[in-house]
């Protein structure tokens, strides 16, 4: 199967190179309010993948509509409704993550990194284009989320999915993983200051990959067309 | 014949930072001298283990940045910071938290902000703080003066403890801890703090047995040590007497309004100025030249400031001692206090904005 370069080119955009966590640095708020264990970051990133495709598809179907100027307004409107929606579902069926979350589930209403993508992207090109976007952002932001939760659950309390099964179900408790015992928790990495120094260590660790890479690349000649300059300013 | 011109300063003392950080390290030593006199040897196996820590970690970053090594390592800005993280420990604190207090405040506080000199805040005051909010439980572990304790710590026995949390013979550290009436003994403030939510008077605290005759046992002096050594600092012109005169002024006015309103709810003003950490912040950490303020007024303010918010939290907040989050703070407010205290230059008005 051949992937449409364009697709491709979303994909690396939303996965890496213009990942909304990392580099766009977009939706810190939940990104460091909600990472101390996995499963919270797990939730927390299903719905605004949820949230972000469902969003950047039905802009992109009304895109002709909207009138420019109250764009904003209706993107709003539409990305609330979906948050509701998430919301509602997951008070329903997973009411214990639900109440772990907090007042960050109904506050992806407002996660820039939505309708930043619905603004630059999605009220711009149709709907499957759009969509994939959505998708993939969606699971950049998500897999920024998941490393977080992970370095944060390891360093304060020596785990890796504590309470999954909030989450996923009753199956999810064999997940738990226990990688070291603690006497005392490590206060920092739980709280609010840990999830930023931790993030400045992963956004330097993206850019040092991104300079290793870019030392690695052959030096592609430019072809430059050599010109006689005349320069009669200069003595 | 041609002159060098130059513009001023045209004479240098051709000091360098060694020089300076040794001068100061050597200004700890009396302070280090009444603590290890009456708390034991824990502080200074925590020095030593700070240092070689910082030492290792310096080593490390330096070389990731590919900088001098050598003139960095032994410039002594993270041995200095060693030692003031190995004093301000609690002595039979377990091995790890100065380990892991040493290498956040050299890789983190120092070095990822650019090394020494742009540091925005004191690396060892960032990792008490950041100790004290990880690890509450270990981070309070104080000891009590070795007069009062039932168990006589030797040498080995407080290695053994840091290291393994037991003496040789198997007392843990609360037991340690334990006065000889079963109770938990704590530190002069926290036993004041404590003794004021139950409702004890402040004369009746003072007649707590870690308090002793004046001020705290032990504290008094160690305090008094750094008092010595602070002054040393300030004849030898290392450190500006400006910064701990108004840290130290500021402490003694606002708990002097505070006692003479109630004298039963607030300590006195020497009990204040000699307990806990602030002999140690007025002449140690305050005057830290990169972290501080630069100008001879904004000096003023930020002593003013930190010597209000030490009071303040001592008195109303959670934390029985405030000397370092107050630094962290008033570092804080630094570059804004710069902005406004910038002295005229000659030849200019004050307040000429061009």
């Amino acid at each position: 199967m051949k992937l449409n370069p364009e697709y491709k080119d979303l994909a690396w955009q939303g996965l890496w190179k213009n990942n909304p966590g990392l580099v766009q640095l977009l939706g810190l708020c939940p990104l460091l309010a909600v990472t101390s264990t996995v499963t919270n970051a797990l939730g927390l990133g299903l719905a605004t993948l949820f949230v972000l495709v469902c969003s950047n598809a039905t802009v992109s179907l009304i895109r002709h509509w909207v009138p420019k100027e109250i764009r904003i307004p209706i993107f709003v409107l539409i990305i609330a409704a979906f948050v509701t929606c998430v919301q509602l579902l997951m008070n329903a069926f997973t009411y214990d993550l639900y109440k772990s979350l907090g007042i960050f589930l109904p506050l992806i209403v407002t996660n820039c990194a939505i309708i930043g993508r619905a603004e630059a992207y999605a009220s711009k090109n149709p709907l499957k284009q759009a969509s994939f976007d959505g998708l993939m952002m969606g699971i950049g932001f998500m897999l920024v989320l998941l490393t977080l939760g992970v370095v944060r659950e390891v360093l304060g309390q020596g785990t890796i999915f504590d309470g999954a099964n909030l989450l996923l179900g009753e199956w999810a408790t064999v997940l738990r993983i226990e990688v070291f015992q603690f006497d005392s928790q490590f206060l920092l990495a739980v709280l609010p200051p840990g999830a930023f120094i931790a993030m400045g260590f992963l956004i330097a660790l993206k850019n040092y990959i991104d300079t290793k890479v870019a030392e690695r690349q052959p030096n592609v000649e430019q072809q430059s067309i050599e010109r006689v300059r005349v320069n009669f300013d200069a003595q | 014949m041609a002159f060098w011109i130059a513009s001023s300063p045209h004479s240098h003392i051709k000091n360098k930072t060694s020089a300076l950080m040794r001068l100061v390290m050597y200004a700890t030593v009396p302070g280090i001298l009444a603590q290890w006199y009456f708390f034991g040897w824990g502080n200074i196996i925590h020095i030593l283990l700070a240092m070689t820590t910082a030492i290792a970690a310096e080593f490390i970053v330096l070389s990731l940045r590919k900088h001098q090594i050598k003139d960095q390592v032994l410039d002594g800005s993270a041995l200095l910071t060693a030692v003031l993280i190995g004093v301000s420990l609690p002595a039979l604190a377990p091995w790890w938290i100065s380990v892991i207090g040493a290498v956040f405040a050299i890789v983190v506080v120092k070095q990822l902000y650019g090394g020494l000199g742009h540091n925005p805040f004191n690396p060892a005051m960032a990792a008490y703080v950041m100790l004290l909010i990880s690890f509450p439980v270990q981070m309070t572990l104080w000891q009590p003066p070795t007069s009062l304790m039932q168990i006589q710590l030797s040498f080995g026995d407080t290695l053994a403890t840091i290291f393994t949390g037991f003496t040789s013979e198997g007392y843990s550290v609360e037991q340690l801890r334990t006065h000889i009436d079963g109770f938990t003994m704590a530190t002069p403030l926290d036993t004041l703090k404590t003794n004021l939510t139950v409702g004890l008077t402040v004369i009746e605290s003072m007649n707590s047995p870690v308090i002793g005759d004046n001020f705290g046992i032990g504290w008094e002096w160690v305090n008094a040590g750094f008092l010595l050594g602070g002054l040393f600092l300030i004849v030898k012109k290392a450190i500006d007497w400006t910064t701990p005169a108004s840290f130290l002024a500021s402490l003694f006015i606002c708990s002097l309004i505070a006692f003479l309103i109630s004298p039963d709810s607030s300590a006195s003003t020497m009990f204040h100025w000699f307990n806990g950490a602030c002999m140690l912040g007025a002449f140690f950490i305050l005057t830290d030249p990169v972290s501080g303020a630069t100008s001879t007024k904004g000096r003023i303010i930020i002593g003013l400031l930190a010597g209000l918010l030490v009071y303040l939290i001592r008195k109303f907040g959670g934390y029985p001692d405030a000397v370092a989050f107050s630094v962290l703070l008033c570092n804080m407010a630094a570059p804004l206090i710069d902005q406004y205290t910038r002295p005229r230059t000659y030849g200019h008005q004050s307040g000429d904005k061009s």
